[in-house]
């Protein structure tokens, strides 16, 4: 799913952010809600959007913490307060560790690709100027429109066993001895799932450098090659430290929708198999709710979810801050 | 330019690995979307064997089959209704809010901001569980009223949900686009003796018309491709296309039935892919004024 989302708020440096946070509101005259009725109108127009937010986000959020300390079966009105057990539970649940896990490992192995190969793309795009760049850049951006379903199916076709598109390209080339059961196999899934995933997305990161990428002025460039900069020695002191807040702000909210990506895919390509070993800690946390009828527990994997983006998202946030480069 | 010229030969070589790199990327992603469309039209006896070997002919049974017998065509329909009843609300909600936070003072107006500014960070799928316990629970309430329940199964509140979702990253986008304009054609407007609201909605409103096209663009995709939330809230006979899909795909898993799979998988894809290769161009730049993917 593609849910989108925009960048940090001011939390941090504003300089260079183009959120517009209080620095540019001032520009643009505010109108004094003082005018008899204002208050009146301003409350028509927030009220709906506000009681939405709150009913459907505020409310389910406050509540998958404080469920997080009950044990409930679901539907029969028997809850009991628990305090911190379902916490302590999860230690020994061999069975979340591992969507632990694997969530850490498809967010480390997919962010590292997509954002490398991601970068990389957008700098050879708008630096070498290839012809039919915009073609490429359709296509490559193609995946970011289908749905999560489509390319959970278009992936259990390219890695089907028997009739699969990669196993056929495999016989083609006599390379029969590296066919394998894509999604069949413990060690493999997840790997497969990261292919998945890294298709799915790098379109759209190179995309987002290629835009931040084509607002650096051109003499920049000129004048380093005239000091005799190689192609790659300007994208580490020219491209990069410029794109720098872009790649930070993306960095940070990837973690999130990795999260989320991992799930879905999860969720309808593999169904967490075999035998649990492609689960993730949204789909863990589903399987916990709906199969298990265990909500409370489930409410600490969410709860554990919130707190791990939360904190990978600061962590990344804090590890990347360098003082804005501007040109 | 300058530094092709001045790097020469070495560079060429350089310039064709890049080609390649290049063209076998967008092949690995075009290739696959690709045969899923020319698969579509194989009959189930073209399933065996290599799968690159292209359809003998237009086996379009496999359309009528998903259609009719798999009813995406029905699904479809839903899809449809949801998704623009999803435009709809978030709009009419979205629009005069982010109206009066751009341009009114009022107290409290910090708090909102705040507020709708956490919510970028709480993902839907992180909240579907209380989400669909709490609908689950207004139901038990309601039995007395309307037996049969009205909050589960009912498109227009999963319109409602998805609406209520997007309004943080619709109301931010609006929001900031709004504060850019400059407020001398409001004051022009209020000296004609225009009132608040038809400045609203008839000056600021057109002038926003390019943020409320990125809006509902990126709302248009998130509704269209959402399953999760349509799986848990709508659980009966009326699904959305994405989980008709899915149920597809469970049932070929089980009856090896692929051509009805692919057509099906047909009927999904190409409503997307006419509306990005027409609105690509403004995709690509709402993206580059502020839209990052949570």
């Amino acid at each position: 799913m593609t849910t989108i989302s925009a960048p940090p708020p001011g939390s941090t440096d504003r300089t260079s952010e183009p959120a517009p946070s209080a620095g540019r509101s001032r520009r643009g005259a505010r109108v004094p809600a003082r005018r008899r009725g204002d208050v009146g109108f301003v409350l028509a127009c927030l009220l709906p959007a506000l009681v939405l937010f709150a009913v459907f986000m505020v409310v389910p959020t406050v509540n998958v913490f404080r469920m997080s300390l009950y044990t409930w079966s679901g539907f029969s009105p028997d809850l009991r307060f628990v305090g911190l057990d379902n916490f302590t539970r999860l230690f020994d649940d061999e069975q979340f560790v591992r969507a632990f896990q694997n969530t850490v490992a498809l967010l480390v192995v997919v962010t590292v690709v997509t954002m490398g190969m991601g970068l990389f793309l957008a700098a050879i795009m708008t630096r070498q100027r290839l012809r039919g760049r915009n073609l490429y850049r359709f296509v490559l951006y193609i995946p970011n429109v289908l749905s999560v379903v489509v390319i959970a199916a278009i992936f259990s076709a390219v890695f089907d066993q028997e009739n699969g598109l990669l196993n056929g390209v495999l016989r083609l080339l006599s390379l029969d001895g590296l066919q394998q059961v894509w999604l069949g196999d413990q060690k493999l899934v997840l790997w497969s799932v990261a292919i998945a995933m890294v298709w799915q997305s790098l379109g759209y990161y190179m995309v987002l450098y290629m835009s931040s990428m084509a607002s650096i002025p051109e003499e920049l460039y000129e004048a380093s090659a005239l000091d005799g900069a190689s192609a790659g020695r300007q994208f580490f002191t020219i491209t990069l430290p410029l794109i720098w807040q872009n790649l930070r702000t993306t960095l940070t909210f990837f973690v999130m929708s990795a999260v989320n990506l991992s799930f879905v895919l999860v969720r309808a390509m593999t169904g967490g198999g075999p035998d649990g070993s492609s689960e993730v800690l949204l789909s863990y946390l589903y399987k916990q709710a709906y199969t298990n009828s265990s909500y409370g527990y489930g409410m600490a994997i969410g709860v554990v979810i919130f707190a791990f983006s939360f904190l990978v998202s600061l962590l990344v946030s804090r590890a990347t801050r360098r003082e804005p480069v501007q040109f | 330019m300058t530094t092709l010229r001045t790097v020469g030969n070495r560079s060429r070589t350089g310039r064709a690995l890049t080609y390649v790199l290049v063209i076998a990327i967008a092949l690995a992603i075009a290739v696959p979307v690709a045969w899923v469309l020319l698969a579509s039209l194989k009959q189930k006896s073209e399933f065996y064997g290599s799968p690159w070997v292209l359809p003998r002919g237009l086996y379009v049974q496999n359309y009528v089959d998903a259609f009719v017998t798999a009813r995406m065509g029905q699904y479809f329909l839903t899809s449809v209704l949801v998704t623009v009843l999803g435009l709809v609300f978030v709009l009419a909600v979205s629009v005069p809010a982010a109206y009066v936070i751009a341009r009114y003072e009022f107290r409290g107006r910090g708090l909102v901001e705040v507020a709708l500014l956490a919510g970028l960070f709480v993902n839907v799928n992180y909240i579907v569980v209380p989400i669909f316990l709490m609908l689950v629970d207004w139901d038990r309430s309601l039995v007395d009223v309307l037996p049969g329940g009205f909050f589960i199964d009912n498109p227009g509140v999963l319109a409602l949900v998805y609406a209520a979702t997007s309004i943080p990253f619709t109301i931010y986008l609006l929001t900031a686009f709004f504060r850019s304009i400059p407020a001398d054609y409001e004051e022009a407007a209020a000296l004609d003796g225009a009132s608040r609201l038809r400045i609203m909605t008839s000056v600021m409103l057109p002038m926003a018309r390019p943020a409320v096209t990125t809006v509902v663009l990126f709302n248009f995709l998130a509704y269209w491709n959402d399953f999760i939330i349509a799986l848990t809230l709508l659980p009966g006979d009326g699904k959305t296309l994405q989980v008709g899909l899915l149920n597809l795909m469970t049932a070929q898993k089980a009856a090896a039935d692929y051509g009805r799979l692919y057509a099906g998988m047909v009927i999904v894809i190409v409503p997307v892919l006419i509306v990005y290769a027409l609105i690509q161009r403004r995709l690509i730049e709402g993206m580059a004024s502020g839209g990052v993917k949570g």
